[in-house]
């Protein structure tokens, strides 16, 4: 390897206590485990990518690869946000972690098992979201919408990846635990918490379940695991591998260590604070929302710390930023990031977040992260990996500046679109005629401006699709062209552990003692969630009671469920703020009260369609009928897809049972012997709903259809506080 | 809202005192280690990511 130092490390303060060579000990570096996690990740990012254009393409032609339910919108939307982060991030993050790892600690990883069992059962649980999201087994949770056996298994694999870090770092031959360790210690640790609290859930059968938290709590719980995922699976990971490869690459040591452990300390306490920005002006409450703006903000100082941090360790290697595939990569990404981190922090400011939630100014400042920071770091790795583990040079450095430069073209194309149509749209929906009542009235009348962005955005990632096709081929000829070190064969001097620490500094013991280190980080994240969500948690029973907010009948629960399967939430919200813009178009402004039977919370995070909170009652049963069969025939121009399979599937009736018990495990109070008569109330709702249905020659309306049992639940949505003006 | 929310939970006051203490103390403690820190000890941990193992070609 050309930039190998020929120096062997020995830990600081035992070299007197080495005598010599003979002392160092023989280890390789296992290099098939960082080979399987390089090839998935370039695998993966394709597939996660084309199945991003067949959604981008759908909000262009929503009659595109016609109506099959496994590939509707709103079934391929979760697979796409699934696949980039845990399939492509997810999968880069641990080829990072698997190399980076085993140099910074002298040692080989801790089992080879372990490190298998790892692999196989990351890509297991990656062929079985495939599987689930597109047959519709989702808890509509936002990157935690796997199904509750998917969650015990990404649990048991998360474990064992640390279990194979952790052993790995207690083998270490290099005392001191250079920061990118702590990094990989915060991921797994906090990771673990997150996915843990936020999957509690009842499960109604092999793959339903229903969340253990409902409404406000539900929320809550999901934007400080959002959040935090990506804090701790698309951030802390990839601080860690920046610190370790942007040095390597450039054959510079970090710009400032010091700098490096401010960073580390104040990003992992601050990030976990900053969860309920996602929830500004709803139904949360006031101080929590403040918490989580003010965190916000702070979080500025350590990001930008740490941007400039990885920025400055290439000083004076700046001209190798020019032919370096892998540092022009990590320059572009680190760059995005420090970008992303100004933006996040400004839209957490509420008088901004008015204006960008809800919008695709948020689908453009993720894409920045995704496509910019998490894409250009993983590339730089792969571009530098790849040719070292095969013993070779990269195949083609022009293939490699094509791939950079559709890539970073592709990021433009796709982001400035964005940001523009979801500011365009926002002002739209907030503007007023002199006389007070909305220009664009109808919501449609926004959706049809974005067109042209959502056509611009496809031709962005496209580009970005062409040049990852790229990098696939060139880094696979690189592969080609070598042969593969499985085992890299090192020496190094062992670990003495008789070195007394007792005189040491305190943070130089805290360094080389990585049990102590991982629970003080792990109190340090505890911290924030505790204070903030605890109190939060204790409102459940004594949350603003609404006495007419009543639990939703069975076939409403069962059309809830069918809302849920059919991905709506990915375009519908039902939260209304409390802005005159949005109670004027959807009707009066949500409260917490109205939603503590809803497990789990349907908010949702973005609004290509209209809220629908209020939607109950506001048009005819037929309305809905029709509109779900053919959106085009109801409102011109919309790009709401049709859902035929809705009028051909039966209702599951026999499913209600188990889903009335379980419900009322969960505090729903359904009246005793609800459970046995549940299927009896429904049909004789479904029955109701389907004789108010006018007759159609066509298709002939039949109450078992699923169709019947969606519109049940749209027509309830909303309307319980209105019964509270009646009397 | 928030008034709901604050009669309902016992010593909520203490809350935001715990939290600034904490928030003040965590990085009061990383301020007086950032000025206190040995700087060789700092130029040698920046370094550790350039320090490879000795390659053992002998090894195979």
């Amino acid at each position: 390897m050309s930039n190998e130092s020929e120096h062997s490390s020995f830990p600081e303060g035992t070299s007197q206590e080495i005598s010599g060579r003979s002392t160092l000990e023989s280890f390789a570096y296992d290099n098939a485990i960082v080979k399987n996690f390089a090839w998935a990740t370039t695998i993966w990012s394709i597939v996660g990518f084309l199945v991003g254009l067949i959604v981008a393409l759908k909000l262009v032609w929503p009659d595109f690869l016609g109506f099959i339910p496994e590939l509707s919108y709103g079934r391929l939307r979760p697979l796409h946000t699934n696949s980039v982060i845990f399939a492509f991030a997810g999968n880069a993050m641990f080829m990072g972690v698997y190399y980076s790892l085993q140099r910074l600690t002298k040692a080989r990883m801790y089992s080879d098992t372990l490190s298998k069992v790892h692999f196989w059962g990351w890509q297991l649980i990656i062929v079985s979201a495939a599987l689930t999201l597109p047959l519709g087994f989702t808890t509509s949770k936002e990157y935690a919408e796997l199904e509750w056996p998917i969650d015990i298994a990404i649990a048991a694999v998360w474990v064992i990846f640390g279990w194979n870090m952790m052993g790995t770092i207690f083998k270490r031959r290099e005392k001191h635990m250079f920061v990118s360790i702590w990094f990989y210690i915060a991921t797994f640790l906090t990771v673990a918490l997150l996915h843990i609290v936020n999957s509690f859930e009842l499960p109604v059968s092999l793959l339903k379940s229903y969340s253990f938290y409902a409404g406000v709590q539900d929320a809550l719980v999901q934007w400080w695991y959002g959040h935090n995922a990506v804090a701790f699976f698309l951030t802390t990971p990839f601080l860690g591998i920046m610190y370790y490869f942007i040095p390597k690459a450039a054959n510079r040591p970090v710009f400032s260590y010091r700098l490096s452990i401010v960073h580390f300390w104040a990003l992992i306490f601050l990030y976990i604070w900053a969860g309920p920005h996602h929830l500004l002006y709803t139904a949360l409450p006031d101080w929590a929302q403040s918490l989580g703006t003010v965190f916000s903000i702070m979080l500025i100082a350590p990001s930008w710390g740490g941007m400039v941090n990885g920025l400055l360790t290439l000083r004076g290697a700046w001209d190798k930023v020019r032919e370096d595939p892998v540092l022009k990569f990590m320059v572009v990404g680190v760059t995005a990031y420090g970008m992303s981190t100004f933006e996040g922090p400004m839209m957490s400011l509420k008088n901004v977040n008015a204006i960008a939630h809800y919008t695709d100014y948020i689908i453009a400042h993720v894409h920045l992260g995704a496509l910019a920071w998490n894409g250009g770091l993983a590339y730089g790795m792969l571009y530098y990996i790849i040719p070292r583990i095969y013993r070779t040079k990269l195949y083609s450095l022009k293939l490699a500046n094509i791939h950079f430069w559709a890539a970073t073209l592709g990021i433009l194309f796709y982001a400035i679109p964005m940001y523009i149509g979801g500011i365009m749209q926002s002002l739209m929906w907030k503007e007023f005629l002199p006389d007070g009542t909305l220009r664009y009235a109808n919501f449609l009348e926004t959706v049809t401006q974005l067109i042209p962005m959502y056509m611009i955005r496809a031709v962005g990632g496209t580009l970005y699709i062409i040049g990852a096709c790229v990098a696939a081929y060139n880094l696979y000829k690189t592969a080609k062209s070598g042969s593969l070190l499985t085992d890299e064969h090192v020496k190094s001097a062992p670990l003495a552990e008789s070195v007394s620490t007792t005189h040491k500094h305190w943070h130089r013991v805290l360094e080389a003692k990585p049990l102590r280190f991982a629970v003080l980080s792990l109190i340090v994240v505890l911290i924030g969630g505790i204070i903030e969500y605890v109190p939060t948690a204790i409102i459940q029973s004594n949350i603003p009671s609404i006495s007419s907010v009543k639990p939703y009948t069975p076939l409403e629960l069962q059309g809830r469920d069918i809302y849920i399967r059919e991905g709506c939430v990915g375009c519908h919200s039902q939260m209304i703020r409390p802005f005159r813009s949005e109670t004027e178009r959807y009707g009066e402004y949500s409260k917490a009260g109205e939603f503590v039977y809803d497990h789990p919370f349907l908010w949702g995070s973005k609004r290509t369609g209209p809220d629908l909170h209020r939607v109950g009652g506001k048009y005819p049963h037929a309305w809905h009928y029709m509109h779900m069969m053919e959106p085009q025939t109801i409102s011109p121009g919309t790009i709401m897809p049709a859902y035929p399979w809705l009028f051909t599937d039966n209702t599951m009736y026999h499913e209600l049972e188990g889903k009335i018990i379980t419900m009322r495990k969960l505090g729903v109070p359904y009246p005793e012997g609800m459970e046995q008569k549940a299927e009896k109330v429904a049909r004789a709702q479904a029955e109701e709903i389907a004789n108010d249905l006018p007759e159609n020659k066509t298709m002939p309306v039949d109450a078992n259809k699923e169709i019947i049992a969606l519109i049940a639940y749209l027509q309830r949505l909303g309307k319980d506080i209105k019964a509270v003006g009646a009397h | 809202m928030i008034r709901n929310v604050l009669q309902t939970i016992g010593g909520i006051e203490v809350y935001p005192i715990i939290s600034l203490l904490m928030f003040f103390g965590l990085f009061a403690t990383v301020l007086i280690w950032f000025f206190r820190v040995d700087i060789s000890h700092v130029k040698t941990m920046a370094s550790i990511p350039l320090e490879d193992a000795q390659s053992d070609e002998n090894g195979k």
